[in-house]
């Protein structure tokens, strides 16, 4: 099948006002007869539940935790990004899109990306009626701040927790709608298949993850908004139960998945502290408005802090290496993510990693408490030479703006960031990966629809900050439910889609039948020992940067190591009852399938871009090279084993953009 | 350092339950909490015993979901954390921790120490909201000022992960301060007025339904929530919820 990706013809400012006038709708009094399965009730799919409910039709809403609200969306801490131009810097509709273009590095595609630029300021009007309290300045108006690969100050936020307040706003909206009947939720529930009739997507399988039961659930169309599979590396900042089940059995049915291999591995984030480690924890991106990163210049002052014998706090500032403002003085600390993961992997590399497994750099606050201890001084009129003072107010101005990251940091580290520099390190924390989608956001099957996270759309091969925030509501409130209305308008005569079909009867079956093997298998190794070993073949040869030769292996090893699970693995208990081992072996036996998929997809890219870096194809700087001829989305159909997925390219057209060498100097 | 865990083991909602001891060596101090119970598992697993059964989601002490009464304490003897971020440098070589769920009538345990809080959720539904369509069609954000302190006290509000150790810790089992937080964000934004009324009375009724015993003002809750939501919260939903009555 070609690539379609229903791009709306005309000047790209008009393409989503001119589209939204074409598309069919469906009159209110149809809607009622409508049904539409929500999986997902994060920012996206939270906000697309609460809206289609709210437009009329009938939704089930499905989530694996014992709440909408502990989407893992309520972890995002810095920010929000709309182009409101709040601030005055000059900030527009076309620079937020030109941001995120040039910030994908060139692998995104336009419309899609104007489109999310255009409905950015609504959201932030919406949210605020919602009652989301954002952080705001004296005068009572919206606060802003600013984030990675820009320019401007257009990012929205509450302290540390604008996802938690952002995902309470939709699950808000999501329980008016429970309320008033016209959403059914579905908690503890895990969907394991989609159901395909007439190569339209018609249903979903579940299992009730307390009793067990697998359960069949109709309607005329099935929205993904299943998040980010991050997971596959096993140490993540995504929650523990983040998983790439739904989006992959989706592939499995025929929707294509898309550039698999652009992972975010996010710079600032808490370094790993032994093998019993579960997760990861970030440490906001925001961070970097006011932390300033660097090494030591010298290994003798790197050997004595590893040693115990040296403090950070001691070494003087012009034996810091403050790398990032000497490399990219233009953008200094707020270069993107990918910039700023790879040059503190090259630092730690070249040793001169601060802790004792040599991955870690300092984040260090002393000069913002100063910065902000004077204003506050000036202000009240205190003494602005004092400095223990000053850093005294400047602490409590940076206590406001982060106080919950830093408590966090304290309580995982046991050292106090107000007194010494925090420790970071990179970790995969987003995948621009996902899904294919066209501008509808409708997969490669009918009916099946996919957005936020889980979906490829928006970001190219590395997300900026804030962003993602904004794409999954963009998709869930604005975007999704009028998209969706243009195919539903064939199935006001459908009537209720039957459950006792062939169709619904196999891929019941399909799921018990691994269910079955997994409980009966009584092999020798838990769950967690496969997810662990696959995590470490990501994060060797699919990590921050990739070669063909252990891409090469990686895919092998990854074959071998999913033949050993299937044969391998125990799972204790039964299926009839809440059994935790059991839902995370079905999660690793697909993220078993996509590493390996993964490690194709990187191997195809013959270039660096974004988050994507090939040790290949750098510049004599070291730099990411991209390659006019890998100027496209690579959309793999499955056929079988994930080797042996076949590839479909949808070039990208920059008409609006020119595309340039990304440079943050 | 070695441990001796005593744990509430439950096989369902209809078995009785019973403490079980587990010896557990080994326990680095920077392990948290959950990746402690990790190894226990890993380790019951190996024994083809089954693993102690525990919500948790996010371990960075944000989605609400890990729950667990440490010695006699919800989410453990730390302050302002929960379960997930506790960490074993708070415990001692040799030391005996006792694990059970959060407890409650309206939280009824479903396995070991998974307990269901749909409670919580029915009660957002009653009255949780500001009714605005999602169409976007709202006026500009910046069209109405906030007083920055209104503001930033809804916010602290607002900051409740929903987890239910107010609940746990009260000797009433009294979802007052979750509910009070809930009421409050709203009644501090001109957006939460215009439902005022309706909201406390029926979040307020449902509450009730879902059988959450009274408040009389003992404070654990304030002590135990590790999101510090202040008792404050209680108070005004009092007196919203006086208000009301008077207007109902
Ligand atoms: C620590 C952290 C901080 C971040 N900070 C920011 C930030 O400051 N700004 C920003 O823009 N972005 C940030 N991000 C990224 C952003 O938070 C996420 O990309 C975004 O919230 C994803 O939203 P979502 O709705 O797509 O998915 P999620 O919120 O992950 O929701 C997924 C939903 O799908 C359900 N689900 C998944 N699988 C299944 C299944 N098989 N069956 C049933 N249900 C299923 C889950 O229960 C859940 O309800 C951050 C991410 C992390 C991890
Ligand atoms: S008020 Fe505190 S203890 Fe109660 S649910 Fe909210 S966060 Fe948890
Ligand atoms: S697991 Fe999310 S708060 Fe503890």
């Amino acid at each position: 099948m070609a690539l379609d990706s229903k791009i709306p013809k005309g000047p790209l400012a008009d393409k989503w006002t001119n589209h939204k006038n074409n598309i069919n709708l469906v009159n209110p009094a149809n809607k009622r007869l409508i049904d539409v399965i929500v999986v997902g009730t994060g920012l996206a799919g939270g906000s697309a539940a609460a809206t289609l409910a709210e437009l009329g039709y009938n939704v089930k809403a499905f989530c694996f935790q014992d709440s909408p609200r502990r989407a893992h969306s309520i972890a995002a801490q810095g920010g929000i990004n709309a182009a409101k131009n709040y601030q005055g810097d000059g900030d527009s509709t076309y620079r937020l899109f030109y941001d995120t273009v040039k910030g994908g590095d060139y692998r995104s595609r336009e419309a899609n990306v104007y489109r999310l630029a255009e409905v950015s300021a609504n959201i932030i009007d919406q949210c605020v009626a919602q009652g989301v309290p954002f952080a705001r300045e004296y005068g009572g108006l919206l606060d802003n701040r600013s984030f990675g690969g820009v320019l401007v100050s257009r990012t929205f936020y509450a302290a540390g927790q604008t996802g938690q307040q952002l995902l309470l706003g939709a699950y808000s909206a999501l329980n008016r709608q429970i309320g008033r009947g016209k959403v059914k939720m579905y908690n503890r529930h895990e969907m394991l298949d989609v159901v395909i009739v007439d190569g339209k997507a018609r249903g979903i399988i579940t299992r009730n993850l307390v009793t067990g039961e697998i359960e069949r659930h109709s309607a005329h169309a099935v929205v993904l908004g299943t998040g980010g599979y991050g997971n596959v590396f096993f140490l993540s900042t995504n929650a523990m139960g983040s998983n790439v089940t739904a989006a992959w059995k989706a592939h499995k049915r025929g929707a294509y998945f898309a550039n698999p291999c652009y992972t975010q591995i996010h710079p600032t984030c808490i370094p790993v502290s032994g093998d019993h480690q579960s997760k990861l924890t970030l440490m906001s991106e925001s961070l970097r408005n006011d932390g300033r990163i660097w090494v030591p210049k010298h290994k003798k002052d790197v050997e004595a802090i590893r040693a115990g014998k040296l403090r950070p706090t001691q070494i003087a500032e012009e034996d810091r290496d403050y790398y990032l403002e000497r490399r990219y003085p233009a953008f200094g600390n707020l270069v993107p993510r990918d910039v700023a993961s790879r040059a503190a992997k090259e630092r730690c590399d070249a040793g001169y990693g601060v802790n004792a497994t040599g991955e870690a750099v300092y984040l260090d606050f002393a000069a913002a408490f100063m910065r902000y201890g004077k204003e506050v001084a000036h202000v009240r009129g205190l003494d602005e030479n004092d400095d223990a003072l000053v850093k005294k107010l400047g602490q409590e101005v940076v206590k406001t703006k982060y106080g919950n990251l830093f408590q966090m940091y304290e309580k995982i580290v046991d050292q106090n960031p107000y007194e010494t520099p925090m420790m970071i390190y990179p970790a995969v924390h987003y995948t621009m990966g996902g899904v294919w989608v066209d501008y509808n956001l409708q997969t490669t099957v009918p009916g099946l629809y996919c957005i936020g996270e889980a979906n490829f759309s928006d970001h190219g091969a590395n997300r900026l900050g804030a962003s993602a925030l904004m794409q999954g509501l963009a998709d869930g409130y604005f975007v999704l439910p009028y998209t969706i209305g243009d195919y539903l308008a064939d199935d006001i005569r459908t009537g209720p889609i039957a459950t006792d079909t062939p169709e619904f009867d196999e891929a019941e079956k399909s799921v018990r039948k691994n269910i079955e093997h997994l409980i009966n298998n009584n092999g020798t190794h838990s769950v967690d020992h496969f997810h662990k070993r696959l995590g470490k073949i990501m994060w060797n040869k699919c990590g921050m940067a990739r070669n063909a030769e252990d891409l090469k292996s990686a895919i092998n090893e990854i074959a071998e190591l999913r033949a050993e699970f299937w044969k391998d693995v125990r799972v204790p208990g039964t299926n009839d009852e809440f059994n935790e081992e059991l839902a995370k072996a079905l999660r690793v036996a697909d993220f078993l399938e996509l590493g390996e998929l993964f490690a194709k997809d990187a191997l195809l890219r013959e270039e660096s871009a974004g988050g994507h870096f090939r040790e290949e194809y750098q510049t004599p700087e070291g730099e990411a090279m991209r390659r006019k001829e890998f100027q496209f989305v690579s959309a793999w159909e499955y056929k079988g084993e994930p080797k042996d997925a076949v590839l479909h390219k949808e070039d990208l057209v920059y008409e609006n953009i020119e595309v340039k060498e990304r440079s943050y100097k | 350092m070695n441990l001796t865990l005593k744990i509430w083991r439950q096989k369902n909602a209809n078995d009785k339950g019973k403490m079980v001891d587990y010896p557990i060596s080994d326990v680095s101090p920077d392990m948290s909490f959950l990746e402690m119970l990790d190894v226990l598992n890993e380790s019951l697993v190996q024994k083809n015993e089954e693993p102690v059964a525990f919500d948790h989601d996010c371990r960075e002490g944000i989605c609400g979901m890990c729950s667990l009464y440490i010695n006699g304490e919800a989410h453990g003897p730390d302050r302002g954390i929960t379960t997930c971020q506790l960490h074993m440098r708070m415990f001692k070589d040799g030391d005996t921790i006792t694990i059970e769920p959060f407890r409650a009538t309206a939280f009824p345990v479903i396995k070991d120490l998974v307990v269901d809080r749909s409670a919580f959720d029915r009660i957002q539904h009653a009255g949780g909201f500001i009714s605005v369509n999602t169409s976007g069609n709202t006026i500009d954000a910046n069209a109405i000022p906030i007083n920055k302190h209104d503001a930033d006290e809804s916010f602290e509000a607002a900051m409740c992960i929903g987890c239910g150790a107010c609940v746990a810790s009260c000797k009433n089992s009294s979802a007052m301060l979750f509910v009070g937080a809930k009421v409050s964000q709203f009644a501090l934004l001109p957006q939460g007025q215009v439902e005022a009324t309706d909201r406390v009375l029926n979040m307020v009724k449902q509450m009730d339904e879902e059988g959450f015993g009274n408040c009389t003002n003992t404070g654990a809750c304030e002590v135990e929530c590790p999101k510090g939501i202040s008792l404050e919260n209680i108070a005004r939903m009092n007196r919203e919820y006086l208000k009301a009555s008077l207007k109902g």
